[in-house]
């Protein structure tokens, strides 16, 4: 139950409702808990609720650890 | 910044290259199954402990609150509405599946919002959504309260047994005979709560909080971050899952379960009674309280014979030590609920193991 799932906002529903597309499948979920959320972005579901807007715009990797992990390689 | 093929290996590397003993924990039931997945264990260096810790909701549920659920069932009228992970946690002597078996009328359901709809459409039952999680599963079940009051349904109800982790760190941390020296900091319950409890928590106990995401990458380059701090005697909270966990985390969610629940002690597998660590429905939503509403009692907790869920959950012992992991438990027949649910430490290992 604690799994989370992201998952894309597709559509805006009424009652702070979403469909969203998580891996080829189509779920409504309630965006009550993140009412800023837009269509095309991408939110962490769990038990039918987003739970945060994912902000795709950050890397995977932390710029710090990264840059030093490529000092090291250099050297 | 470009992704980078050999950066896993970079972050093992470094790893690998560390010298001290040191222990490190986990505290989030996905965060166990990645690294089970992942063979992790395997290839950090022997001084280098990786524990489980409490993270798996089903898994620190007490015993008496197992049965408690198991009474609940059993009242005429009554229809469950729960999280599938819950079907085969054994009670004492039944399990909810055992006991739809025999005709229990028990719906498994992924979103307390589904438990509405049934309430909704089965006015002649009452419908009691299984209330269990931490806090990612709260504030949804907050909400679908809330929205029972304003649509007036009557024969809905909650049974609550949620959990707030901060509280259990607390206990982890404060244990005299369990030396855990930096914490690997549940992604998704972070995203909620944020980072202020564990700011609360390295100024206590001076050792370093990393939330980690799920991936591969996120973990090692978490565990990197925790050595990184260990290595320069730093003890700070630090985000690696910043694409999902904001400082404050979400604001929202918290206030809907702070107007839902107020904080309550709850019994942990494991760790027993915890002051606050779990949650209970606030007097003014008294009945919409299954606890209340149908007069469900408190029953003592009952340990399960031979099994060590308790210490396998407070990191003290790893699931291949307890004497009948694989042998008389496995996720086919379980002893004990961390065989059972997906994410508990024994079902990981074992589902992961090296033969
Ligand atoms: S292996 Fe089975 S009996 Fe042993 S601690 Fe895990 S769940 Fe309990």
């Amino acid at each position: 139950m604690c799994l989370g799932v992201p998952g894309r906002v597709v559509d805006l529903l009424e009652n702070h409702m979403a469909r969203v597309d998580v891996s080829g499948n189509l779920l409504e979920i309630s965006v009550r808990l993140t009412p800023e959320v837009r269509v095309g972005q991408h939110v962490l579901i769990h038990a039918g609720f987003a739970m945060q807007i994912i902000d795709e715009d950050l890397a995977r990797e932390t710029r710090e650890v990264w840059e030093e992990l490529q000092r090291y390689a250099r050297q | 910044m470009p992704g980078n093929d050999h950066y896993e290996e970079y972050l093992l590397r470094e790893i690998r290259a560390e010298q001290l003993e040191l222990s490190l924990m986990e505290v989030c039931g996905t965060h166990t199954m990645a690294i089970a997945k992942s063979g992790l264990r395997g290839l950090v260096p022997p001084n280098l402990k990786l524990l489980s810790g409490p993270g798996c909701p089903v898994c620190v549920t007490a015993q008496g609150d197992i049965d408690a659920v198991i009474e609940l069932v059993r009242k005429p009228g009554v229809t469950l509405a729960t999280f599938g992970d819950m079907m085969r946690v054994p009670g004492t002597d039944s399990s909810l599946q055992e006991e739809r078996s025999r005709g229990a009328d028990i719906r498994v359901v992924y979103s307390p919002l589904d438990a509405l709809e049934l309430a909704s459409q089965h006015p002649e039952r009452e419908v009691v959504f299984l209330g269990i999680g931490f806090e990612t599963t709260a504030p949804a079940v907050a909400v679908a309260l809330e929205e029972a009051v304003r649509r007036g349904l009557k024969n809905f109800s909650i049974m609550v047994l949620h959990k707030l982790v901060p509280p259990a760190l607390e206990v982890i941390f404060s244990d005299p005979d369990l030396v855990v020296d930096g914490l690997i900091c549940p992604g998704h319950v972070s995203a909620v709560i944020g980072t202020a409890p564990y700011e609360a928590l390295v100024e206590k106990y001076h050792k370093p909080c990393v939330v980690t995401g799920f991936e591969p990458r996120d973990i090692l380059e978490g565990i990197y971050m925790l050595l990184r701090q260990l290595r320069n005697g730093q003890a700070r909270v630090e985000i690696q899952y910043r694409r999902v966990v904001k400082p404050e985390g979400n604001p929202i969610a918290r206030e809907a379960i702070n107007r839902v629940f107020q904080p309550a002690a709850a019994r942990w597998r494991g760790l027993g009674l915890i002051p606050d660590s779990g949650l209970e429905i606030r007097p003014e939503y008294e009945q919409w309280d299954a606890r209340k509403k149908l007069g469900i009692t408190e029953i003592e907790d009952r340990p399960i014979k031979g099994c060590s869920c308790g210490e396998v959950l407070r990191g003290k012992l790893a699931p291949n030590d307890c004497p009948l992991f694989g042998q008389r438990c496995t996720p086919m027949r379980p002893v004990g609920p961390c065989m059972v649910s997906q994410e508990g430490a024994c079902a990981a290992y074992y589902r992961y193991r090296r033969i």
